[in-house]
């Protein structure tokens, strides 16, 4: 019973990434445009290049095949990890992006402590207190968060902390305090997720009739909310790890254009700017990965949570 | 109840809500009709009163080249709201489509589109729209789509969900067992009653949008430079941010109103409904 | 030992304060068992909740005084009300399937009384909890103590909460509707052991009810309250005996469990078989264990304008016999014919044309109707769906016969009663003017007076337009009201068929017996 669920959701893991890679194939080869075309003919010289050399760069390229062979190619070196070269730098796409990761890594891994901390804390406290005001400011934090654009939340901490107050540096990538700034601005949307659906969670938990049992046990406030009713709520907030994952990645384009640092934000925003579709390809599939990756674990780790699961069914997605 | 006096005293219990509400109508208005707002050019400025800061003739400033600011994000209303405008209507429309032919049809249909749905929900939304921004090129409408299309995962699912617990419900079985037929329980039972949450997400994504759309025009993938665009315009200001900060000031914070007045709008529609 | 006086109650809501309970007086000896027995709205939990001090949100004692033991509750802080709690005052809640926490162990769920209140070193707590388990009739404790609650029947989770109730040892049990969500069978079992229990202890318990035979059975007073207010209350023999107020009286009346005569004759068989169920089974694919027989060899025939009962418990496989009956699931094995046509075979056109004869009615009238609809188009749906002609005038027709007034024809569903919604159902059902209608436990969603209401309807509408019914419930007692034949289920098997008086008083099979002996408020009837 134990073993075969688990085979089935890796290999369903695996499948997703499939897909992922299929679906970025049929974006960005097979859509209308013709981007690769245009593409390699300015990267060769723009449109003056002639129509043979075109040709010859599409039979180089492998354009002239059917697309099924096409397709068969890329998957087949998407396998060992080769997502082609980059149109722009001529490096190999996989390894730009590879390169790439630590820094945004470094963020984003700030981003979540801070989302976490934070978001998890105004859930906790603002349906613990019994004060009315802290309570509705406490929660009407998170609907604020999620309404702010994060470039514009990147340029406004730039403004404050570096400009004004020289706290922090403006721009860059070295050094820890060069994180800071950017963290917090990655994990404002995050951590608003976060505390949005722990208080919502929290609020049904609390609602339920085993919390009034509980209580006319002679439990203390303390002891319902934290023992009983976070322990039932932090589940669901769990099975967001996967798209918290993503929204950090993907916030990491705009913040790492912001503060200008180096990483993969800045490496996918430059590709898609010159229309390199590898480098987009890799970065595209590297996400899936990381999404199924963090999905599959959540789901080792929730039947030990939860005992009415032995496997959890449902994925839960980018919203 | 008295369809007149209610929405009044409705409102006035809400000032929030009916700041929201104004709040949209004038980005509406200025979206239609700019010139209502300011007579100032917005393309080409005059380069004497080049970063000049917040006034009475200039209430959002100038930039670099004298342009006025709030001149500029009156004009970039109308491509900004028709961008958000458009991806929310590919989004609904397309994924409250396959979601209600999943859902209804069920069998391998059902299994196909999920499937799909599954994967593009397994990259983040603007990611997916930055692949497709990538394919499709630039500009205003390319990136409406991507938007629309990278969020149209999650109106499949609600449709399809909807569909199936209200095909499920007893008042549903009720009409089939007093003989009314698959065409009449779709239209007159389940869809009516699956329709409410998917539109109330509809507005909720209405902000999503607009956050979007001005992230990926801030980007640089909108619009080509001279048109203003609110994404466009604050990353337009950067390079003043030392010296000029209403350049992305007021641009942002137009972005972020809007976002919450229309989250608080959606909030409101959401509240009704239950 | 608990007092309360001149208790006043409301609800802040979004439309205003709602008043839930004005003046109410109440007393609780030590010992004592008293039930307060009132319809959903009377303000009998509310009150039992104030006494507990645990009223939902938005609640407010505004007047009126708790005393427990002498000491006033209402202005207990709340670091005082959790010492009463658990050891003072205890809670028996409603619903044993959402009352535990999913996610921790049955054990220590029993063992958190005995540590909040230090009754127990945290060593010796488990194998306390385990005795409590025992006490509580858990079969297995040790074993029970280890699960989580999802693996364990109803039933048995009701044990587990008296379980944790008894812990603190308190000297009052509030008993909310206890057993309301359980099988007829082992809500009789649970109560005579909660009571029993609470007499070896001395604790006394305060039993909410809408049963009257419930309180019946147990209680040594009973007040009965209506709309917030105490009704009448006193000893349950003289109240029961000599109801001096009307409502009693109506409540007394109306009580099914109460009463033994059929509220008809009863008659035999007719002459004409108009539905014939032939060894109908029907098997579930399970994702676990297989598959699952629902229904099991059942056979059974149904004469024209007679009503058969079909009686079971959960998990009996009657609903999907009558659903099997009206072409709703199809059997896997045997034949189902209306008036000599198999049903069982029919292609779907000809099914849905035969579905102008044989209509059902569910269990529960709100979510049986589009709530997007008037209440005239949930009535006129079916006439809609043939394209009968003259709707209008057909729907005031149906409404009349079902008294509704017309005024509800354009309201939506929630805008209306429960007994209201019910008759909207009904009147829809008998729209295209069947021959056989299926009732799926019509009435047991609503409250007593509204369904002996409901049932006279029936019985009135049957003798009217000569309709046959085949009327699934749980409860023995509506049965005996209605029925003129019976057939008993368990676990998929038709264990016991025959004219209603055979089965009801002469039973041949035990569990028949059991089921008779269960109906609450027997005592009083043999009295």
């Amino acid at each position: 019973m134990k073993g075969f669920p688990l085979l089935r959701r890796i290999l369903q893991a695996v499948v997703v990434l499939w897909a992922a890679f299929t679906l970025s194939f049929v974006i960005l080869y097979l859509l209308p445009g013709d981007a690769v075309l245009t593409k390699l003919g300015s990267a060769e010289g723009g449109p003056s290049a002639s129509p043979a050399q075109i040709a010859a760069l599409r039979a180089e390229y492998g354009l002239n095949d059917p697309v099924i062979v096409q397709y068969g190619k890329h998957l087949l070196a998407a396998l060992h990890g080769d997502f082609g070269t980059s149109v722009a730098t001529g490096d190999d796409a996989t390894h730009q992006v590879l390169t790439a990761l630590p820094p945004t890594l470094a963020v984003s891994g700030l981003a979540l402590v801070l989302a976490i901390v934070f978001g998890g804390g105004i859930a906790v406290l603002g349906t613990f207190t019994r004060t009315r005001w802290v309570s509705q400011l406490l929660l009407s934090l998170p609907p604020l968060g999620t309404s702010l654009p994060t470039f514009w939340v990147g340029l406004l901490l730039i403004q404050l902390f570096s400009f004004q107050l020289r706290l922090f540096p403006a721009l860059g990538s070295t050094g820890f305090a060069s994180l800071v700034l950017p963290a917090v601005t990655l994990a404002l949307p995050t951590g608003a997720i976060i505390a949005q659906v722990l208080a919502k969670s929290l609020q049904t938990q609390l609602a339920e009739p085993y919390i009034e049992v509980v209580r006319a046990k002679g439990a203390s406030r303390r002891r319902v909310h934290f023992a009983h009713a976070l322990r039932n709520a932090g589940l669901p907030a769990l099975t967001l790890v996967g798209v918290v994952a993503g929204n950090l990645l993907a916030g990491s384009v705009v913040t790492e254009t912001v503060f200008s640092r180096d990483g993969l934000g800045r490496v996918t925003a430059a590709a898609v700017t010159a229309q390199d579709v590898p480098v987009v390809q890799a970065v595209i599939v590297l996400a899936a990965f990381f999404f199924v990756v963090l999905n599959l674990a959540v789901d080792l780790v929730y039947p030990l949570l939860d005992p009415r699961v032995s496997v959890r069914k449902e994925v839960p997605a980018h919203v | 109840m008295s369809e007149a006096v209610l929405p009044q005293r409705f409102l006035i219990r809400r000032p929030g809500l009916l700041l929201s509400g104004l709040i949209l109508a004038a980005v509406l208005a200025a979206a239609f009709a700019p010139t209502l707002f300011t007579g100032q050019d917005p393309i080409t400025g005059v380069p004497s009163e080049r970063l000049q800061g917040p006034s009475l003739a200039h209430l959002f400033g100038t930039d670099e080249t004298g342009r006025d600011v709030f001149a500029r994000v009156v004009h970039g209303a109308g491509l900004s709201l028709r961008a958000t405008v458009l991806a929310v209507l590919v989004a609904f429309v397309a994924g409250s489509a396959l979601g209600l032919l999943a859902g209804f049809r069920g069998g391998w249909l059902d299994s196909v589109v999920m499937r799909i749905v599954d994967v593009l929900q397994a990259v983040p939304p603007i990611l997916l729209s930055l692949a497709l921004v990538t394919a499709l090129g630039f500009g205003t409408t390319n990136v409406a789509i991507a938007v629309g299309v990278a969020h149209l995962a999650s109106f499949a699912r609600l449709m399809r969900a909807e569909v199936l617990r209200v095909r499920s419900g007893v008042f549903v079985e009720a009409a089939r067992a007093s003989g009314v037929r698959w065409a009449g329980v779709l239209g007159r039972h389940v869809l009516p009653n699956a329709l409410g949450p998917v539109l109330v997400l509809a507005t909720v994504t209405v902000g999503i949008a607009v956050l979007e759309v001005s992230a990926l025009s801030f980007l640089g993938f909108g619009a080509s430079p001279p048109t203003p665009e609110w994404g466009a315009l604050v990353a337009g200001g950067r390079n003043f941010l030392a010296t000029a900060w209403w350049m992305t000031t007021f641009p942002g914070l137009t972005v972020a109103a809007v976002v919450l007045a229309a989250n608080r709008v959606s909030r409101a529609l959401d509240g009704e409904r239950s | 030992m608990l007092e309360i006086s001149e208790l006043a109650v409301s609800y802040r809501t979004s439309g205003g304060v709602v008043p839930a309970v004005r003046d109410v007086s109440l007393r609780v000896g030590a010992g004592e068992i008293v039930a307060v027995v009132g319809e959903s709205g009377s303000g009998k939990s509310t009150t039992a909740h104030a006494a507990i001090g645990l009223l939902p949100r938005g609640g407010l004692v505004r007047r009126g005084r708790i005393a427990f033991e002498g000491r006033d509750l209402t202005t207990l802080s709340e670091k005082d009300w959790r010492k009463v709690r658990g050891t003072g005052i205890a809670l028996v809640p409603q619903d044993p399937t959402v009352s535990l926490n999913p996610v921790r162990r049955i054990g220590e769920q029993v063992a958190e009384v005995l540590l909040i209140h230090r009754l127990a070193a945290r060593g010796d707590a488990a194998a306390l909890a385990v005795e409590l388990l025992r006490r509580a009739g858990v079969d297995r404790p040790e074993l029970r103590a280890r699960q989580y609650p999802h693996e364990l029947s109803g039933g048995l989770r009701q044990r587990v909460l008296i379980a944790i109730a008894l812990a603190g040892k308190p000297r009052l049990i509030i008993a909310d509707e206890p057993t309301s969500a359980l099988d007829v069978t082992v809500q009789k079992e649970i109560l005579d052991h909660l009571a029993g229990l609470a007499a070896d202890d001395g604790t006394a318990i305060l039993l909410i009810t809408h049963d009257l035979g419930v309180a019946a059975d147990r209680a040594a007073r009973i007040a009965v309250m209506s709309e917030g207010r105490l009704v009448e209350g006193g000893p349950a023999r003289e109240l029961l005996a000599a109801p001096t107020q009307d409502y009693t009286q109506r409540l007394l009346a109306a009580a099914p469990s109460l009463s033994r005569e059929p509220l008809r004759p009863r008659r035999a068989e007719g002459p004409e078989v108009l539905l014939s169920v032939d060894s109908v089974s029907k098997t579930f694919a399970s994702s676990r264990a297989g598959s699952v027989r629902a229904v099991d060899d059942v056979s059974f025939q149904l004469t024209r304008g007679r009503t058969l009962a079909l009686v079971g418990e959960s998990g009996s496989g009657k609903t999907t016999t009558a659903r099997m009956a009206v072409g709703l699931e199809t059997p896997t094995a045997g034949t189902v014919s209306f008036d000599g046509q198999d049903v069982t075979r029919l292609p779907a056109a000809e099914l849905r044309r035969l579905r102008r004869r044989f209509q059902l009615v569910y269990q529960n009238p709100y979510a049986s109707l589009n709530p997007r609809f008037s209440i005239a188009d949930v009535i006129g749906e079916p006439l809609r769906a043939f394209r009968v002609g003259g709707r209008a005038a057909r729907v005031a027709e149906l409404a009349d016969q079902v008294a509704l007034p017309s005024s509800v024809l354009r309201r939506k569903p929630a805008e209306l009663s429960g007994g209201q919604r019910q008759r909207a159902a009904i009147a829809r059902a008998l729209a295209l003017r069947p021959d056989l209608v299926v009732l799926d436990e019509p009435v047991s969603a609503l409250d007593v007076s509204v369904q002996a209401q409901i049932l006279n309807l029936l019985v009135e509408l049957q003798d009217e337009l000569g309709l046959t019914y085949l009327f699934i419930t749980h409860d023995l007692a509506v049965v005996r009201e209605i029925a003129d034949q019976v057939g008993v289920m368990r676990q998929g098997k038709l264990l016991e068929l025959g004219p209603a008086d055979d089965v009801l008083l002469r039973p041949r099979e035990q569990y028949t017996r059991d089921l008779l002996a269960a109906i609450p408020g027997g005592e009083q009837v043999r009295a």
